[in-house]
């Protein structure tokens, strides 16, 4: 049901027989994950929340640059510096209150791909690297969501959707990345500042159509713009019979690696282990971090550190979602090695400063309180 | 005479062109000719073993060559080939 501030607000979509009540409804019920707040997140999240989508989550974890400005149009001078997540809510709040917007203020990895996109109907591709644009691609076929995609070179872009019913996935038409420094990113390469509006309300356009079910969807057409000519074209799309997608073999992998960027060697801003005495010294000093214990609740029962709050490992990847990327983090278990682990769980995410507890709780029980029982 | 449409990202390496009439009876020929006049465009349009690229796609009109008959495609006259690199940029 529209509420009488809603009537209002979306009249023009209401006096429309393609939109009406039904179809307004159905924006309104609508939940759209926007992946990336940048050049192209910036006109869909902006036009999506003017239009009355329901829920609008977004997935960035950088800040704003005086350089986006010339193009991120969601974001203004006063947001330099600010978390690009929130300065996009801003915005979005300011064109229309009415909306639900949930952020997502991590790197999407494999580890939490899936937990973050089962919860949306659509999906909108507006990241800027190819290891992402696969995993956004893999996590859409084994959810079975469309992912509205685009992608901007300069005074070019591409856009279509992928993963869609019976539709071709993006390693149908492309089944391999291209080997690192062969392709031009836009920092290296430069976009027209006006191109990602373009092309970003063209995805837009089918998240909403694809919402209220009018219209030919770009489904099987990839859609090339090119800005200097200003000609739009269309090639045709196929599902290809070996991609993995039809042969059921699709599951998320190691993207970096996929796509040949080399590891980065991790620099941890703190060492990445910590002894139990240290842990000690910090709970006594009340310093701001958040301590983890990744065992099964039945150890937790047999004994635990007091300021703890119990994650078991294998709920982890879900969790990491709920959990602030920026604070300060230890881990353990009974012995360090599961909590090891959980520390790379976290790290894949995105998390700074994660250090993990030498020797577990057991080394806690030699060396701070040997009341807690050792098992 | 086909022409052959050169996306951006790939007109670094044919000296600027946009598009590129080039003769032949296939695609394969089409972009043999192509790449003897440009032979910077070779390496990133098909890899050691000579075989095209898998970011790069090839299409004949609106149809991938995957679907037709890939290199021996045949062309005529005012055909357009289109080179389709993937690219990345979105966020950026």
């Amino acid at each position: 049901m529209l509420t009488q501030e809603e009537v209002s607000r979306y009249s023009r979509h209401l006096i429309m027989p393609e939109v009406g009540v039904a179809g307004q409804e159905k924006l309104k019920a609508a939940k759209v994950l926007l992946i990336g707040t940048g050049g192209l997140g910036a006109p869909v999240a902006m036009y999506l929340a003017a239009a009355g989508v329901g829920t609008i989550g977004l997935v960035d974890f950088d800040v704003v640059d005086v350089s986006n400005l010339q193009r991120q149009v969601i974001h203004g001078t006063k947001d330099i510096g600010k978390k690009k997540i929130d300065s996009a809510e801003e915005t979005m709040r300011d064109i229309n209150p009415l909306i639900n917007i949930i952020k997502h203020e991590v790197a999407l990895s494999s580890a939490n791909a899936l937990e973050i996109l089962k919860d949306y109907d659509i999906i909108a591709d507006g990241t800027d690297n190819f290891p992402t644009r696969f995993l956004i691609n893999d996590a859409c076929v084994l959810l079975n969501k469309p992912n509205v995609y685009a992608s901007i070179f300069r005074f070019e872009g591409q856009a279509t959707i992928f993963a869609a019913e019976g539709g071709p996935c993006y390693r149908c038409l492309y089944p391999e990345p291209p080997p690192p420094g062969l392709v031009p990113s836009c920092a290296e390469g430069g976009v027209l500042g006006i191109l990602p509006g373009v092309v970003g309300l063209l995805q837009a356009t089918e998240v909403v159509k694809l919402i209220l079910g009018a219209g030919e969807p770009l489904v099987g057409r990839l859609l090339l713009y090119d800005a200097l000519a200003m000609k739009f074209r269309e090639l045709k799309l196929r599902k290809n019979p070996e991609c993995l997608c039809a042969t059921g073999q699709v599951k998320l992998i190691d993207y970096e690696q996929f796509c040949g960027i080399p590891k980065q060697p991790e620099p941890p801003p703190m060492s990445a282990e910590i002894s139990p005495k240290e842990v000690k010294a910090l709970i006594d000093a009340k310093e701001n971090f958040v301590l983890i214990d990744v065992r099964e609740p039945h150890e937790f029962q047999i004994g635990r550190i007091p300021t703890s709050t119990l994650i078991p490992l294998g709920d982890l990847p879900k969790k990491v979602a709920e959990l602030d990327p920026n604070a300060n983090y230890v881990l353990h278990c009974k012995m360090g090695g599961r909590s090891a682990k959980g520390c790379d769980v976290l790290r894949q995410a995105g998390f700074k400063n994660v250090r993990n507890m030498t020797g577990g709780i057991s080394a806690w029980s030699d060396q701070v309180d040997p009341s807690v029982p050792k098992y | 005479m086909a022409k052959i449409l050169i996306p951006t990202p790939l007109r670094q390496y044919a000296e600027k062109n946009n598009s590129v009439e080039v003769s032949g009876s296939t695609v394969g020929e089409a972009l043999a000719n192509l790449t003897t006049q440009f032979p910077d465009l070779r390496k990133n349009l098909y890899n050691d073993e000579g075989k095209l690229r898998s970011f790069v796609n090839v299409y004949v009109n609106d149809e991938d060559i995957r679907y037709l008959q890939k290199d021996a495609t045949a062309i005529a006259d005012g055909d357009t080939i289109s080179i389709v690199p993937s690219i990345a940029g979105g966020r950026c």
